[in-house]
């Protein structure tokens, strides 16, 4: 199956990302497809690449990153909801006169179009939120 | 904008109050782009969401920006089944005339303006929800 993910909430205050990561390591193993997954709200912050969590706490951002490099993931922040909290790739940063940057790798930002194509592409679109 | 001709039926539930959080204000966000996409759009309004069309807000005091007169342009984005659930105006104290008016323009009918928005009861909407492909909740 074709699954499209939307992630509606940060890293750690909410349990949204973690439990995210979870399905979508299980339905990889399970021979399924991710389309892709869409970072809307706060979910934009599992996109940074400046969190420095304690030693032994799991790095959300790093492992979403880790992921998507071994699987090829489509990891999407919104656009409109990165830019209002501050996650910015390099295109980004320089086109709003900002002097730094911070998604980490295997991200991209993207606009709204986006989710609403996943939806439209993918078999089932299961959210993670609150 | 269509996807290879697919059209599902999107359904965009909001259920919680239009300031406190941003929840309201990003949800309305992703309706305007997702009407570009000529997809079947249902919009909900529950439990606290049902505040967000209420008539008369004022966010003076609070440093917010009112945007609630963005949902009187829904219908000029041909977004023309607007479902409020009736039991969570009851719980509030709340009836169709707190809401305020939406309407769209009928292409069919000489551009007629008709009601948008109805009023459900939780067993309607119960079916209402049952019957879409894709289940957006804010």
């Amino acid at each position: 199956m074709k699954f499209g993910i939307v992630i509606n909430e940060g890293p750690y205050t909410h349990q949204a990302s973690d439990s995210a990561l979870q399905f979508v390591k299980s339905a990889l193993a399970k021979g399924h497809e991710i389309y892709r997954v869409f970072f809307y709200h706060d979910g934009v912050n599992n996109g940074t690449d400046l969190g420095v969590p304690p030693q032994d706490d799991r790095n959300l951002p790093n492992e979403w990153s880790e992921l998507a490099e071994k699987h090829g993931l489509d990891l999407v922040v919104c656009v409109a909801a990165a830019q209002r909290r501050g996650m910015l790739d390099e295109d980004e940063s320089k086109r709003n006169g900002k002097t730094s940057n911070n998604l980490i790798k295997g991200f991209r930002i993207s606009g709204l179009g986006q989710l609403i194509e996943a939806g439209i592409q993918a078999d089932r679109l299961v959210t993670f939120g609150d | 904008m269509s996807e290879e001709g697919i059209v599902k039926k999107f359904c965009y539930m909001n259920r919680k109050a239009p300031y406190g959080t941003i929840y309201a204000l990003e949800s309305l966000e992703v309706v305007l782009i997702a009407a570009a996409f000529d997809q079947d759009i249902s919009l909900v309004f529950a439990d606290d969401g049902v505040y967000q069309l209420t008539k008369n807000q004022d966010t003076n005091g609070i440093g917010m920006k009112n945007f609630s007169k963005t949902y009187s342009a829904l219908g000029d984005y041909d977004i023309k089944k607007i479902y409020v659930e009736k039991e969570s105006l009851d719980e509030r104290g709340l009836t169709a005339d707190d809401l305020q008016a939406l309407v769209y323009e009928d292409e069919d009918d000489d551009w007629a303006e008709k009601n948008s928005l109805f009023v459900v009861d939780r067993a309607e909407l119960s079916s209402i929800i049952d019957s879409q492909d894709i289940v957006l909740s804010f």
